[in-house]
């Protein structure tokens, strides 16, 4: 269980508030985070993974106060986290990041199996060079197929369907129940589309830095989609994204 | 007599545990320490300089020549002018290698000049690393130069590899293309500590349709300094392309300079060069999946020389 605890977060530089007083507690199985581009949810993502440090409140894992521990304190505490953009490196093939990953060296049928996860043939992929030859489509499933084999306790994604509609959110979605069932986690997804939604016991919406609404999925959903003609910047976003999916 | 230093400098620079199978010459401290030849490979001791020529039959398959060099006395300077005249056809790898450890004062210092014949249509997979140990003050200096001339249709690939130990270096690769041939470099260097590297390459493109491909991988760490100069020369309608790749880390200095002529119309020619320091991202990145920044740099450094 990860809880915030009027977590803010300003800039360094000109010290620009990006997230004020957050208040939140992730203990369900899949907890949704959406609102508006810009309003601070890939920020949050990465004061939790511990990229940026809080500047006020608290992060407490299962109780255990993490605020002031390293990226790689929290990685080892049970944190993993899919990033919106994932990185680029020149010689690095995808067998050595499954195997840093894992933290120990995979075997093929285990590598092979997060890779068909991500609906990547593993045969083809394991050891290509994790550079720019790869797809941002296919870096995106490399990213969560890491994921998959850290099976850590609390999973962040940031706006995992990006780049993956040669593939199936159906998919994606079976890649986030699966998971569950073998971490018995937390799974934090950060998406605009309405099939994430739909999968969300909690749906988080953040906007202006703030947590504007939190609350059930059945509470949250038809409020963000049935104000699509409303004034609110979030859903107007969000229902922007998801017809412009449906669109296609 | 081989021992266990000598073993272990053999290891480094030529993977060998054993001696190895096929033909093979090995230099130690400067005077001959084994030799073997096969029906189709023949090494001849120069005798006007120190040396050998090692002369491949024309259309040998398959085979292979290891030439490892090595030095564990110090104050030693060894200089020697290896010959490689391989025949029309050969299909073979050669494996140099030179290792030195210097636990002395003195420095230590091996200069080899090899140069390559190819005739028409051989192949040929080059590949060198050089490697230093030691803890003496004396420093560890390797000034390699390898000259090659292609044939036509000749393709020649040559991996070279200086990771650490060496203090001090000057490498000069200059080659020389008929139409058709082909020459692909791969340059990996780390360098540490004070160490200073020069890696110069110097390439005519000559014959209609010939090509070449110098590609460089570097990191520079602590305050050593490298040089990556790179002249591709393009004489005839052909293909140059050369590449120079680096890492800087703590106070490392790396100069790119690659420089292309063109002397045709027809000759294609492309040069890049990138220096920087690790993204910030890529440490990040591994740190999430539960590594310290310093074995995420090492990963990362890894992966690049890989």
């Amino acid at each position: 269980m990860l809880e915030l605890r009027h977590v803010g977060y300003e800039t360094d530089d000109n010290k620009k508030e990006i997230l004020h007083d957050i208040n939140l507690t992730v203990q369900d199985r899949f907890v949704a985070i959406t609102g508006p581009n810009g309003g601070g949810k890939s920020t949050l993502a990465k004061v939790i993974a511990g990229i940026y440090q809080p500047t006020a409140g608290q992060i407490l894992l299962d109780g255990q106060d993490i605020t002031h521990l390293s990226i790689t304190e929290r990685a080892n505490l049970g944190i993993s986290y899919a990033f919106q953009q994932p990185v680029r490196f020149k010689g690095l093939q995808v067998k050595d990041l499954l195997n840093l990953a894992a933290g120990k060296n995979t075997s093929v049928n285990d590598a092979c199996s997060y890779l068909s996860e991500v609906g990547l043939c593993a045969r083809d992929y394991i050891d290509r060079e994790v550079n720019a030859s790869l797809s941002g489509g296919e870096l995106k499933r490399i990213e969560i197929a890491m994921v998959l084999a850290r099976g850590t306790k609390l999973s962040i994604f940031d706006e995992p369907e990006a780049g993956i509609d040669l593939w199936s959110f159906q998919n994606l979605i079976r890649v986030f129940e699966k998971m569950y069932e073998q971490t018995k986690g937390n799974i934090l997804i950060i998406s605009h589309q309405e099939r994430i939604l739909n999968i969300a016991d909690t749906i988080v919406v953040i906007k202006d830095g703030h947590v504007e609404k939190i609350g059930p999925r059945a509470e949250i959903l038809p409020a963000l989609l049935g104000s699509a003609d409303a004034t609110s910047a979030a859903c107007s976003v969000l229902t922007d994204k998801v017809e412009g999916v449906s669109n296609k | 007599m081989i021992d266990a230093i000598e073993k272990n400098l053999l290891k480094e620079v030529a993977e060998l545990d054993s001696l190895p199978v096929g033909a093979y010459n090995i230099r130690a401290n400067g005077q001959l320490a084994g030799r073997s030849t096969t029906a189709n490979i023949d090494i001849v001791t120069k005798t006007d300089k120190p040396g050998i020529d090692i002369f491949i039959k024309p259309g040998t398959k398959n085979e292979s020549v290891h030439i490892p060099v090595i030095i564990s006395q110090t104050g030693l300077k060894d200089l020697v002018y290896n010959d490689f005249h391989i025949g029309d056809d050969a299909d073979v790898t050669i494996i140099a290698g030179c290792g030195i450890h210097n636990c002395g004062n003195g420095d230590d210092q091996h200069d080899g000049i090899h140069t390559f014949y190819l005739g028409k249509n051989a192949k040929l997979r080059y590949v060198e690393k050089h490697y230093g140990e030691g803890e003496g003050r004396g420093k560890r200096v390797m000034n390699p130069t390898t000259i090659v001339h292609l044939g036509e249709g000749a393709q020649m690939e040559m991996e070279t590899t200086q990771i650490s130990g060496i203090d001090d270096t000057l490498r000069k690769t200059s080659g020389d293309l008929a139409a058709g041939a082909s020459l692909v470099i791969k340059e990996k260097i780390m360098t540490t500590g004070d160490q200073h590297a020069v890696t110069d390459f110097d390439v005519d493109l000559n014959g209609d349709g010939c090509s070449a491909n110098v590609v460089s991988r570097s990191v520079a760490k602590d305050n050593s300094k490298q040089e990556f100069i790179s002249r591709i020369n393009g004489n005839s309608a052909c293909a140059g392309h050369t590449e120079c790749d680096a890492i800087i880390m703590d106070h490392g200095c790396v100069l790119a300079s690659p420089q292309l002529t063109a002397n045709n119309v027809d000759a294609s020619l492309i040069h890049e060069a990138a220096i920087g320091k690790i993204a910030g991202e890529q440490l990040i990145k591994l740190m999430t999946l539960g590594l310290t920044e310093k074995e995420a740099e090492d990963q990362i450094v890894n992966g690049f020389l890989k």
